[in-house]
């Protein structure tokens, strides 16, 4: 009953600390001007196609294609991998579990080797790359070692020591309706649940907020018209003209 | 100045990434500015004493005023995709050129102010204080930062290192920590009009010499107009158009094409200069303040249309900014995009078969183009994406038999910088602007070696100047470098339609 009362606990403070950190930046991100248009070009020159870039982005990782193929292949691997094995998850919350969810089952199961293969393949690049060795700080590391635990512990529970599963969904459908119910002390998934909720607990603070931020990014989410729509801001320096303009205005 | 050795060009035509060679490149600064060129700019003369305080207030302030600023001080995730885009790094070997590194002389300041983990574990996360040492860093690597914009093409969350250095230096120069070269240029425009200092009489003086010099050439009368009430297109060019080689042959070659056209023009002494270093020292204020001489000057001559002449960042701020800081342009005529570019205006008469243009006169030439950051990377030309891409090059095709490009990764949006951009055009950051130069140079290298490219034209006054003064250390001409509308002036045939 302590390992349940703790882990209960652990969550209600992790899940309201990532909603409520990554709520507060997107509102910042919202709130803070863009003064100017800084689009990267070439840009689209129409909303629908800004959303189309945008998407190329989210979804493709364009840019990072262009710029190295290697991280690209690591990097995609590792987060088509994550969504796949989240959304494999949502049958411990969600009853009944949707068909799509049941679907995806074997696919989520697969997918986290390939998590822990992309995420092997960043790290051993920012390991033997000198560059990027360079540039690496120890949170970067840690960082991958608490996805990369994430993935390990999940992989020991669906392949080597299984869990009792319907225990587990009971607790986290307890949770979501303020009602307890036992969490098998598995030290497995106590583990696993531990990284979780660590990492859910960092995010907000972290490099993580890139997931958010690149859809506030201005050099990828402005459309490309500053002759054809005066673009403006109330930026102090914007409107405090130290000459007044000549004459007529308009 | 040091002494340095020139980067040996290389065979290939793929970029080579350097071995790291940490803190090579820490002795390159430029010239730091005195109080009488900070004052009027509004900033403090010399490194006030409670600097830290007032470079901390700075960046919060900028945090919040800036979007771009905070969300790429929030997202890097370290992920080294642009650690070999900057020609600087490549040209130099030092890894405080790598964009990410060059952020992180920001970002680890932002983390220790402005972040929880930065303020409790700053050993974990990569965050320092704000020392003498960090200034003194950020004074030489956000002064190898030609703001190309190269890195952001690249990086997963365009993530725009420019940003970034302008930022940085713009908490410098609130500190009184200013660069001599790019704040005494500014000074000088609102002084006198032009990044020179050239006063309306010289500028009269120079602009009847180059009457006579072209009537002289071609026979034919064409007029440098200046100040002239009336007309209908007022012509906002680099003032390096009026005097440095080869961007006088440019100049020239607008005011033939005006001629050819019958369009009248003229140029503004109030406004005698394109160039706004408002942006390279990242101050808004007096970015706009250079930019409003320019509806000035239109409001008082009376024109109907404002075209830029040849220069990148000139164009960047036309083009992307100048509605914004010194618009409405309704007084204008609603039918032209507000402002235009010369190539924009020179291709809207090739097509409409305006001019007549006679190749051959170009065929002592092999021209290759350079395209400028600015215009590749942050503006447009004509109505489609990609157009700046595509009109300069149908200008040169337009004028010359024989035109071949670079290797794709170089050009177009993936260009590399001239290396002397964003206020580094100077004689004391020499090193740094011929390694900087090197993967163009390597580039150029490969069409003289393949296709005996003699030329290579740019529409940009910056990447003139540094390509005159740096191709001779790798072997080449100064005079290879040409303005595309020199290769316009010399096939243009003016007397057939007149
Ligand atoms: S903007 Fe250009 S010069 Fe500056 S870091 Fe990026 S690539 Fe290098
Ligand atoms: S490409 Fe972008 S995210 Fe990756 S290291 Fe460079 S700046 Fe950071």
């Amino acid at each position: 009953m302590f390992v349940t009362v703790l882990f209960a606990l652990l969550f209600y403070a992790a899940t309201a600390i990532f909603l409520a950190g990554i709520g507060m930046r997107i509102a910042r991100y919202a709130r803070t001007p863009a003064p100017l248009k800084i689009p990267t070009t070439p840009a689209p020159t129409t909303r629908g196609g800004v959303v189309l870039r945008m998407v190329t982005e989210v979804v493709l990782f364009n840019s990072l294609f262009k710029a190295n193929k290697w991280i690209w292949i690591f990097g995609i691997v590792f987060h088509v991998a994550l969504a796949l094995v989240l959304l494999r998850h949502l049958r411990y919350f969600l009853d009944p579990v949707p068909a799509w969810v049941v679907m995806i089952q074997p696919f989520g199961k697969y997918a986290a080797f390939a998590m822990v293969l992309g995420l092997a393949g960043l790290w051993a690049r920012r390991v033997f790359v000198e560059r990027i060795r360079y540039i690496s700080s120890p949170s970067d590391h840690l960082m991958l070692a608490l996805l990369l635990g994430i993935g390990l512990t999940g992989l020991a529970m669906t392949y080597l020591w299984h869990v009792d599963i319907t225990a587990v969904k009971l607790f986290f459908t307890g949770l979501m309706r303020f009602d307890f119910n036992p969490l098998p002390a598995h030290p497995m998934l106590l583990l696993h649940l531990l990284l979780v909720a660590g990492l859910m607990i960092i995010f907000p603070f972290s490099k993580l907020l890139h997931a958010p931020g690149v859809f506030f990014s201005p050099t990828r989410n402005q459309v490309d018209n500053p002759r054809e729509k005066r673009h403006l801001t109330n930026v102090k320096w914007m409107v405090r003209s130290e000459k007044p303009a000549a004459s007529a205005d308009q | 100045m040091a002494n340095f050795d020139t980067p040996e060009l290389t065979e290939s035509d793929t970029v080579e990434i350097p071995a790291l060679k940490s803190g090579v490149m820490s002795h390159s600064k430029p010239f730091v500015s005195k109080e009488q060129f900070q004052e009027p700019l509004g900033f403090p003369g010399e490194l006030v004493d409670n600097w830290k305080d007032v470079a901390v207030n700075k960046l919060g302030e900028l945090l919040q005023t800036n979007r771009a600023l905070q969300v790429f001080m929030d997202s890097c995730v370290k992920c080294g995709a642009c650690t070999d885009k900057c020609h600087y790094f490549l040209g130099t070997s030092d890894p405080r050129n790598m964009p990410v590194a060059r952020q992180d002389l920001l970002r680890s300041v932002y983390r220790r102010y402005f972040t929880l983990p930065g303020k409790y574990f700053p050993k974990l996360v990569g965050a320092t204080d704000l020392t003498e040492d960090v200034l003194d860093q950020w004074y030489s690597y956000f002064h190898q930062c030609s703001e190309c914009r190269r890195c952001s093409v690249y990086c997963p969350y365009g993530i725009d290192t420019a940003e970034i250095t302008m930022a940085t230096r713009d908490i410098m120069n609130a500190v009184g920590k200013g660069q001599k070269y790019s704040n005494e240029i500014i000074g000088k425009v609102f002084k006198i009009g032009n990044n020179l200092g050239l006063p309306q009489p010289a500028l009269e003086d120079t602009l009847l010499g180059l009457e006579e010099d072209v009537k002289d050439d071609t026979g034919i009368d064409v007029r440098f107009p200046l100040d002239e009430k009336g007309a209908e297109v007022l012509v906002v060019t680099p003032s390096a158009d009026f005097f440095a080689e080869p961007h006088i042959d440019g100049l020239i070659g607008y005011a033939k094409v005006f001629h050819a056209a019958g369009i009248s023009w003229t140029l503004s002494s109030h406004a005698s200069e394109a160039a706004n270093f408002g942006l390279f020292i990242g101050s808004g204020e007096n970015m706009k303040r250079i930019a409003m001489r320019i509806r000035e000057a239109a409001l008082d001559l009376g024109v109907k249309r404002i075209v830029f002449g040849e220069c990148g960042h000139a164009w960047r701020v036309a083009y992307s900014y100048l509605n914004t800081l010194a618009g409405p342009f309704d007084f204008l005529d609603p039918r032209y995009p507000v402002p235009q570019h010369i190539c924009e205006f020179t291709y809207d008469l090739i097509q409409r078969g305006v001019l007549t243009l006679d190749k051959s006169r170009n065929d002592h030439r092999r021209v290759t183009f350079h395209d400028s950051c600015n215009v590749a990377r942050a503006s447009r030309m004509g109505d489609m994406p990609g157009g700046q891409f595509i009109i300069p090059r149908e200008i040169i095709k337009a004028t010359c038999n024989h035109f071949y490009d670079m290797a794709p990764d170089t050009i177009g949006e993936g260009t590399f910088c001239c290396g002397g951009g964003g206020g580094l055009l100077t004689d004391d950051l020499m090193e740094l602007r011929v390694k900087g130069a090197l993967p163009r140079m390597n580039a150029l290298k490969d069409v003289v070696d393949e296709h005996e490219v003699t030329h290579m034209a740019a529409i940009c006054a910056i990447c003139k100047s540094q390509f005159s003064k740096v191709l001779p250390y790798y072997g080449f001409q100064m005079d290879q470098i040409v303005s595309v509308h020199q290769l316009v002036s010399d096939a243009l045939v003016l007397d057939a339609k007149q």
